[in-house]
């Protein structure tokens, strides 16, 4: 059985369907991509798994298990964590900091015992843990640094390291190299490939980076007016016809590759 | 890093020491003064504890009052002594907020201090209507005082300050641990950005309601120090001018650091107290200054700190830092 799967998923906003039956299965390990066209739903699919809307119908289980109605901080304790398509972060904390918040869920150890500091083996865990979760990201250096006066690349990194801080187990990355210049890209496109290489992670990715999401992407998922409109490995989206129309206005995708 | 707790422990006890030694050298009604200074700084820094969620309350004076009313009831009808009133007056008060914080939880920002004040007046509108037991709107009197224990007689106002120097020690080191604490980063990771917050696994309304009631139950500590001082109550203590000049102390002050409530109410009671003349004219003045903090100062005093430390500090510290972000860049990507 898939480790995330998605069941005839509807959103609707007043009269308007944002996603409708939705079917998506993601086996664990794997790198998703899914992308489509401005206003396809993608943005919304991640919303409504993660809790920030109640689907209007169909269900979301991951490992067997329920997850469509609990709330983001419940879903994320379950293991599924998203990441923003806005640079989404602690902006007055400093690098450490914005990590540190985000090992809450696993360090936990009594209100008396965390407020009178008889925790300290657990802090220091804790910090050991992020500190190399900072250098996984590339970080290191600027470990005091305040989040918001990082350079955007860095903004970035970081906003994954507080999501992998929260240690899930399925990683949803909403536009993970948007504003990036061709290095930084790069830069991201390879920390993606070692997150899920070296921490064992299964990876959703929604990008408009075609490069991106055909160089590291195992299967994708393509969607059109909230519906999926094809589905299959990166070389059968390219051929697909359909997804050729309806995304590229009939343009010859991998001329545009170049 | 060290240096500098070790310079802010030597102030912290520099601090304790000055405020040990003070009674003694100042007139009586100065005593009186200190007294009501260290509630208000409890006040000040639990209003702060629940602000670092981003929850501003209208409210934080009507829970001190609830605080007063219940350790003045418990005192006067069953008796029971002070230093078992205060805490259960402390815990009273965490029920209240409990109550209160549920509707309040549904609003953000502007939305949460609007009906706070709305919940607030509802709680100090009840003490008026409700003779029994509350005593309507003349309020309580004869509330027993915390009397003679041992060979201290606490009606005296120099015992009573240094009972209330220690109550106010217990409950800052309680919230200071708390503002530090991992409990304390996850109140202000709220404020930053409460959905990211969510997204990785902090349960925001657990959270604000969490800082909502510890900063209740030491509201209430306040109004039981307060009620046992004072002797009387009345609804008029607790009505919303008081609320303005706590936010005043916390605006002046500045919230973002714990010392900040304390600065701000410690030179606002000076001001106060070297205003005592121009009594007419006190809340066009204070209003001045609130008006004036917020435009050209919006960190309050506190902000002015680390420039200082900047003026004053070794050249060598600033210079490390100034150029670390520099040299990091070159490195990573």
């Amino acid at each position: 059985m898939a480790m995330f799967e998605v069941r005839s998923l509807c959103k609707n906003f007043g009269g308007l369907a944002a996603i409708s039956q939705l079917n998506l299965e993601v086996d664990e390990g794997e790198i998703r991509g899914v992308i489509g066209p401005n206003g396809a739903g993608k943005t919304t699919l991640f919303n409504v798994i993660c809790g920030v809307y109640k689907p209007t119908k169909g269900k979301i289980a991951y490992q067997g298990k329920e997850i469509s109605g609990l709330k983001s901080s419940q879903i994320a304790e379950r293991g599924v964590v998203r990441t923003f398509q806005r640079t989404a972060l602690f902006h007055h904390f400093t690098v450490l900091d914005n990590v540190l918040v985000a090992r809450h869920l696993q360090a936990r150890g009594g209100f008396f015992r965390t407020i009178f500091g008889t925790n300290r083996r657990i802090d220091i865990e804790q910090e050991k843990k992020a500190l190399e979760i900072i250098d996984f990201m590339g970080l290191s250096d600027l470990k005091d640094e305040l989040a918001d006066n990082l350079p955007h690349g860095h903004q970035r990194a970081l906003g994954i390291a507080v999501a992998l801080a929260s240690e899930p187990k399925l990683l949803m990355l909403d536009e993970p190299v948007t504003g990036m210049d061709p290095t930084e890209t790069q830069h991201m496109t390879g920390l993606i490939k070692k997150i899920r290489d070296e921490r064992a992670m299964t990876i959703l990715l929604v990008e408009h980076d075609m490069k991106v999401v055909m160089g590291i992407c195992d299967k994708i998922s393509v969607l059109n007016f909230g519906k999926k409109l094809a589905e299959g490995l990166p070389k059968q989206i390219l051929e697909n016809p359909d997804v050729i129309e309806a995304y590229l206005g009939g343009e010859d995708v991998v001329a545009l590759l170049g | 890093m060290l240096k500098h707790k070790v310079l802010s422990i030597i102030g912290v006890v520099a601090l304790i020491a000055v405020m040990s030694i003070l009674p003694f050298f100042v007139r009586e009604y100065y005593v009186e003064i200190l007294i009501i200074f260290l509630i208000n700084v409890i006040l000040a820094v639990s209003y702060r504890l629940i602000a670092t969620t981003g929850d501003w309350t209208l409210c934080h004076v009507i829970l001190m009052g609830a605080g007063a009313y219940a350790s003045a009831l418990m005192a006067k009808y069953f008796g029971w002594p002070f230093f078992m009133t205060a805490p259960l007056a402390g815990a009273t008060v965490c029920l209240v907020g409990l109550g209160i914080v549920y509707p309040l939880l549904r609003t953000v920002g502007f939305g949460f201090f609007i009906t706070s004040l709305a919940v607030g007046e509802f709680i100090r509108l009840s003490w008026i209507k409700f003779h029994i037991p509350f005593g309507g709107p003349r309020g309580m009197i004869d509330i027993p005082e915390v009397g003679i224990i041992g060979p201290i007689d606490f009606y005296e106002a120099i015992p009573y300050y240094f009972m209330t120097l220690a109550i106010t020690l217990v409950c800052l080191f309680i919230l200071y641990r708390i503002d530090r604490s991992r409990i304390g980063k996850a109140f202000k990771s709220i404020y930053e950005d409460d959905i990211l917050a969510e997204s990785i696994g902090i349960n925001v309304g657990r959270y604000r309601t969490f800082a909502f009631v510890i900063g209740s139950f030491f509201a209430g500590i306040a109004g039981a120090l307060l009620a046992h001082r004072l002797g009387a109550i009345d609804p008029h203590i607790f009505a919303l001018d008081e609320m303005v000049y706590l936010l005043v102390w916390v605006i002046v002050g500045g919230s973002a650091t714990f010392a900040g409530p304390i600065i701000g109410v410690a030179v606002m009671t000076l001001l106060f107290e070297w205003t005592r003349p121009l009594l007419e004219w006190r809340p066009l003045f204070f209003g001045i200054i609130l008006i004036g903090f917020l435009i050209f100062m919006p960190g309050g005093l506190e902000s002015l700190i680390p420039k200082f430390t900047r003026l004053f500090g070794n050249r060598k510290a600033a210079q490390a830092k100034a150029e670390q972000p520099g040299g990091a860049e070159k490195s990573v990507v």
